[in-house]
Order: C-alpha cells, then structure tokens, then sequence
C-alpha cells in the first residue's frame, strides 16, 4: 500500500494502472468510453478494416450531438425529419450503423435521453467518480466535476479503447487551483473559470491535471463543477477534477447508471477516499480569492481574453509579451474593437445560451430569472436556447422556463452542440457578434467571421434584454 | 499498418513555416466518415493558386515532403495525417513539429523527420531536381550529392515503424495483463460494471 500521501489525481490514475512499459508510459483501463457522430466513424472504420471487434461494448454510450439540426426532429405524425446537409446526414447514418453493429449501447436523435455527450454522461451517472472516462472531444474535462478523471482523445486513441480497452499515457504533472473565499451575487462558476484561465493563460495548464480545490468548489452545486471543469482544456490542462464528496453522492444515486443496492455502497465506501491526502504536493500551484471576481466577459479570440464586464477593451501595447501583442492587435481587428472601448457598450446581434458548458438546468433557471418579465432588445436579430439534454428540456418546460425564454422572443431548440461550433445550420453570420454561453471563441468557430463573446447563461441572458454587453447586476433586484 | 524502413523518391520542396493542422485539412473536410479521400482537400486553398508546388507534375505522387518549423500546429485534427497519406506522403522533414502532430502522423505510420534549418535549406535546394532518401535503420537522410544527415527517433517509435506495428496490435499483445486488471476490478470494484445495468 501507498504510504505517501497522493493527490487525488494520482489516487484515480493508481487505481488503473494495468502495467508500466519500459517507455515511461502506463497502459491504463478505461472504465467509460463516450462516442459521437464526429471522431468516431474513422475508428469504427480501422476496426472493420482490421477484423477487430469491441473488448467492452457495454462500457462505451454513443449519442449524436455535433450535426444534429436543433430544430424539430419529428413531424406532426411523429415521424423522423430528414437531416438536410448530406455530410451531417452521412455521418450520423456512420453512427447509427456502427453502433449496433459493434454491440454499443446507441441513443439515437429522437430519445428523451439524447443530448450533448458531456451533459449525458453524468445526468445518466454513465459517468462516475473515480472512474477514467474518455471521448473523441477535447472538452470530456468536463466530467471532472464529479470526480472522475476525464479527458479528450484523438480518433487513434478511440479505436485503441474500443479495441483494448486500455490507453497508453505517460502520468500528467498536478496543479492545484485553490479559490478561497465566496462569489458575490451575479459572479458564476462561469464567470469564476474564465477568470481562471485569464490568470493562468490557455498555456497555464499544459501537461498537468489540474485539481480544482478550496472552498469555494466545495460550496458550488454539481452542475457548477461540470461548468468550471468543462474549461479546464481552454487552460491548457487536458483533464481538470473535484473531489467527489456528498453532493455528488447525491446527485448521482438512483440515476440509471448508478450503482444500486449493496454495490452503491461498496461504490460509495472507495469514492469517499477520492481526496487528495493531506501532505500530497503538487507540482504547480495557484491561489485566487473568489471575492475579487466580477462577472466576466471575453474581448478577443482566445478564452485567456478576458476582462471584468465593467472594464476595457485592453491596448495590444499593454501586454509584455510581443507575440501576444500580435495576437491581440489580431484579435481586436477581427473582433473589430477599439482599444480603450467600454466592454459593456459594445453592440450584439446574437444570443447562444447552450453547449457543454452552459446548458443544464441551473444555466436555463438562471437565464430565464433575468429573461422573466422581459424582452429582447430589438437590435438582437437571433437568439436560442439550446437545452444539454432532452431530459433538460423536459424538466425546464416542467418548470416553465419555455415559455419565459419565447414570451422574451427567444427561441427554444432541440438539444445539440448548435452554435458551439455551427456544425449543424445554427451558425452566426459572418462580421456580426454573439453573446456566447460556450466555450471557444476562436476565429470562426461559431461560423466563419463570427465574433464571440463568452459569458455565463445570466449574462447572455442580460446582454439579450439590452441588446449590448451587460453587467447582469444591473438587472437584478 | 505497413512496415517503414526506407522512404525514398521525389520530396515536395514545400518550406513553409507554422502551417496549421486547418492549412493542411481544411474544417469542412472533417465531416467525412472515411479516412480515404482527403488527399483530394489537402493543402487545398494553397492549391487553389495554379501554380502550386503539391500539383505540380514532377511533385504528384512524392513520397517526402519538406516542412518549415512547427509544422501542424492547431488543431489536434487527425485528419490532417489522413491527407497526407491519401496523398501519398511516407514521411515528412521538418525543423520542428507541433506534438500533437507528429503523434498522429505516427500512429499512421508517417515517419517525421526532424533536422537542423540548414540541412532542411539545403534539401529544399535538392529536391527541387532531384530525389532524396531516407533510412529509418541508419536514421540518415541522403541526397544524390553525398550529403548525410543524421536524426534523431524515440526507439520504441522507431521499432514500431520498422515492424509496420500499430499501437492497438501492441496492446492487444498484453491481453493477459488486461484481463488480470479486469479481473481484479471485477472483484475489488465489482460496481464499476456490474449492477449498472451496463454488465453485458
Ligand atoms: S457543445 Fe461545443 S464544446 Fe461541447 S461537445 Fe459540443 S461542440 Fe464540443
């Protein structure tokens, strides 16, 4: 047994270790495998090419997201709707057929169930704390808010999973990120990540895991985790995590995948061990105080990009670093912003509430709070919400917040990826704005020339009643 | 995969330096479902100048090509390794790779080859006319003209290529340490797939 005292990390990374090579890298076990329409259809091919068949189907769950339309998917007789772009229609044809033909567990467009692979796997606790999880996505970060160790894979890698099972790595160094103190009111995990990755930079966390520690994610709610850790790729950091503790125990028991009976508690008898040891040191540390934290926005094409909502637009020249001066100066012509201009004047025509990170229920609660009672503001030309999940979408029109989204004028979708990366027709036109509530807000990502802005659901929902970038404070009472 | 030990033939004198993982592979072209093909979108808004390098007659087909530093940057796309292959490229010489890159070319079976900037200068002057050589044995490059180049390759890489193995095919040759793990996860940690509901 370990007697030095481990990090959580090292602790999940132990437990799966199925040998060290010579090389310095480990094979490890994979416990879950999530698969969408995108990455996966190559693998799948590789197997068939190869005469290889699936070690494990029962531990890999596909569900198409990336090219779903977010419109109706069913006709008035119930009916599946035709996906109009040929290549969206082919791949998710690729996944429909592969899935049953290697034995994996498929969700298909129209179940309840359908949704986002980041919003699925832990809403149907496929996800589990202390478990390695992989997917062909960069931001599979995400289910380290439950506590397990979860990161993105190149299509390579999930052939070799379906195929072994297993991963070659070599162990990551750690980074603990320590935010003591409270969020004051309007400040989300949203807002808290952002600020995050503006301290660290998107470099800040390349090569380590990241462990996101203090009281402030002890206090935060399960989804707020999944937001905060969802990012932790925009850092550099290919996987971040949260100590599980007795939310997450109860924000897993009795959903479908979860352990039951005796093995629950066999489960939870281990999972209350997944904590970094007192005495565990890690490689890089950082501290932020989460009083010192203002709803925040982004101003250029990068997520370190970030300012304070009551701020500027910085000069290139304020930077030290003279490649970060060209990107910025980059950034500012093609986000077309002036140096020195007030973030919160700055005129939009879109609204995406949605994507991985930002579209569970408490982001749908929180945007409809501010939408409640309110309307757009005409200049907004498009605006949707976009619900994580099909079960999302059911319980947010149980609680009514449809209607408050449509009485503001905004429109309400079918669950998907959407404008996150505008795979599907849900794209911002190009030279226009869009208050975004993902997580890129790279050059094109959201359609070519699209300019994004990333905020938490409260402030796109501000930015959508006044038509500008908003300090969401001002609209609540 | 097929075995490496010698790539030798035309080499596109190409050069360029940072040429991203969206130079190489355009997004669009990501919503294939095949690996094959993409050769057609490699280099592809390059290749919209008539007078490009990759469609010249004397380059089509070329088993080399010769980067500028920090070639396939961006994006983690594997795609971009998919191009190259479709387009016949064996291996590719550059100062410098991006990780992620070289990573992907690898696990494709195409050989990176790092080497100073003015040996790679001075293969670019060669390829133009004349065809260039490389042994993965030896971990040479040579040309027509007595030049010799030695670099650099992780071992482990390097046997993988000589051997035409692929990773899944190594690790599918540990099935005994797997299934000893799965074994020991099914007593110790019995939850992790059974009584889910996912057992099979
Ligand atoms: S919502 Fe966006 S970031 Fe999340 S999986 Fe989909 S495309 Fe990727």
């Amino acid at each position: 047994m370990a007697s030095r005292p481990r990090t959580l990390y090292e602790k999940i990374w132990d437990a799966h270790v199925v040998e060290d090579r010579d090389d310095g890298t480990s094979i490890l076990y994979i416990d879950r495998h999530l698969v969408h329409e995108v990455t996966s259809p190559q693998a799948f091919e590789a197997l068939r090419l190869s005469g290889r068949k699936v070690r494990r189907p029962e531990l890999t769950l596909a569900v198409p997201d990336h090219n779903l339309p977010t419109t109706p998917r069913l006709d008035s007789a119930g009916h599946r709707l035709p996906i109009a772009d040929p290549e969206s229609a082919q791949q998710l044809a690729a996944l429909e057929r592969n899935a049953p033909e290697f034995g994996i567990r498929y969700i298909s467009a129209t179940d309840a169930q359908q949704g986002i692979v980041h919003v699925v796997g832990p809403e149907q606790a496929f996800s589990l704390p202390g478990a390695t999880i992989v997917c062909g996505d960069s931001h599979t970060a995400c289910h380290g808010g439950i506590g397990a160790l979860a990161f993105g894979i190149g299509t390579s890698e999930v052939e070799h999973v379906l195929a072994t099972q297993t991963l070659l790595l070599k162990q990551s160094k750690t980074m603990e990120i320590v935010v003591d103190g409270d969020l004051t009111p309007g400040v989300t995990p949203k807002d808290l990540i952002l600020h995050i990755i503006g301290v660290i930079g998107t470099a800040g966390g390349t090569g380590h895991v990241i462990e996101y520690r203090g009281k402030v994610f002890e206090e935060m709610s399960i989804e707020g985790r999944l937001t905060v850790c969802n990012m932790s790729i925009e850092g550099g950091a290919r996987a971040g995590l949260i100590a599980p503790d007795e939310k997450t125990f109860a924000y897993l028991k009795g959903r479908p995948y979860a352990p039951k009976g005796s093995d629950w508690d066999e489960a939870l008898a281990w999972w209350k061990t997944l904590h970094s040891d007192k005495g565990a040191t890690f490689d890089k540390s950082v501290r932020i105080n989460a009083a010192d934290i203002q709803p925040t926005v982004t101003w250029g094409t990068s997520p370190e990009d970030v300012v304070p909502i009551g701020g500027v637009v910085p000069a290139p020249e304020s930077f030290s670093d003279p490649s970060k001066q060209d990107a910025a100066r980059a950034s500012l012509d093609y986000m077309g912003l002036e140096p020195g201009q007030k973030l919160a004047e700055v005129e939009v025509q879109n609204i995406f509430i949605g994507s991985c990170t930002n579209s569970r229920i408490e982001d749908l609660r929180a945007a409809a709070a501010v939408l409640k009672g309110r309307k757009k503001a005409n200049n907004v030309k498009w605006a949707i919400v976009v619900p994580g999940s099909g079960l999302v979408k059911r319980q947010a029109e149980e609680e009514g917040l449809d209607k408050i989204f449509i009485e503001a004028g905004l429109e309400w979708r079918e669950p998907g990826c959407s404008a996150c990366l505008g795979m599907n027709p849900d794209k911002v036109p190009a030279g226009e704005r869009c208050v975004s509530t993902s997580n890129r807000n790279f050059v094109g990502r959201q359609g070519p020339g699209s300019r994004t802005h990333l905020v938490s659901p409260a402030m796109a929902a501000a930015a959508a009643v006044t038509g500008h970038l908003t300090d969401v404070r001002e609209l609540m009472e | 995969m097929e075995p490496v030990s010698e790539v030798s033939g035309r080499a596109i004198p190409f050069g360029r330096k940072n040429i991203d993982t969206d130079i190489i592979i355009p997004a669009h072209w990501l919503k294939t479902i095949s690996r094959e093909g993409l050769g057609r979108g490699a280099f592809q808004a390059l290749r919209e100048d008539p007078a490009n390098i990759f469609d010249q007659e004397e380059f089509k087909g070329a088993p080399i090509l010769i980067a500028g530093d920090n070639f396939g940057c961006g994006s983690s796309r594997e795609h971009a390794a998919w191009a190259l292959l479709d387009m016949g490229i064996k291996a590719v010489i550059a100062p410098s790779f991006s990780d992620i890159f070289s990573g992907n070319a690898f696990k494709n079976g195409i050989l990176t080859v790092v080497l100073p900037q003015e040996q790679v200068d001075r293969l670019l002057e060669v390829a133009r006319t004349d065809p260039i050589n490389i042994d993965l044995t030896t971990q040479t490059v040579t040309t027509p003209f007595q030049d010799r180049f030695a670099f650099e390759i992780d071992p482990f890489r390097k046997h993988c290529l000589l051997n035409g193995l692929d990773e899944v095919g190594l690790t599918l040759s540990r099935d005994e340490a797997i299934a000893g793990y799965e074994t020991m996860q099914a007593a110790q940690m019995p939850w992790f797939a059974k009584g889910t509901g996912l057992a099979a």
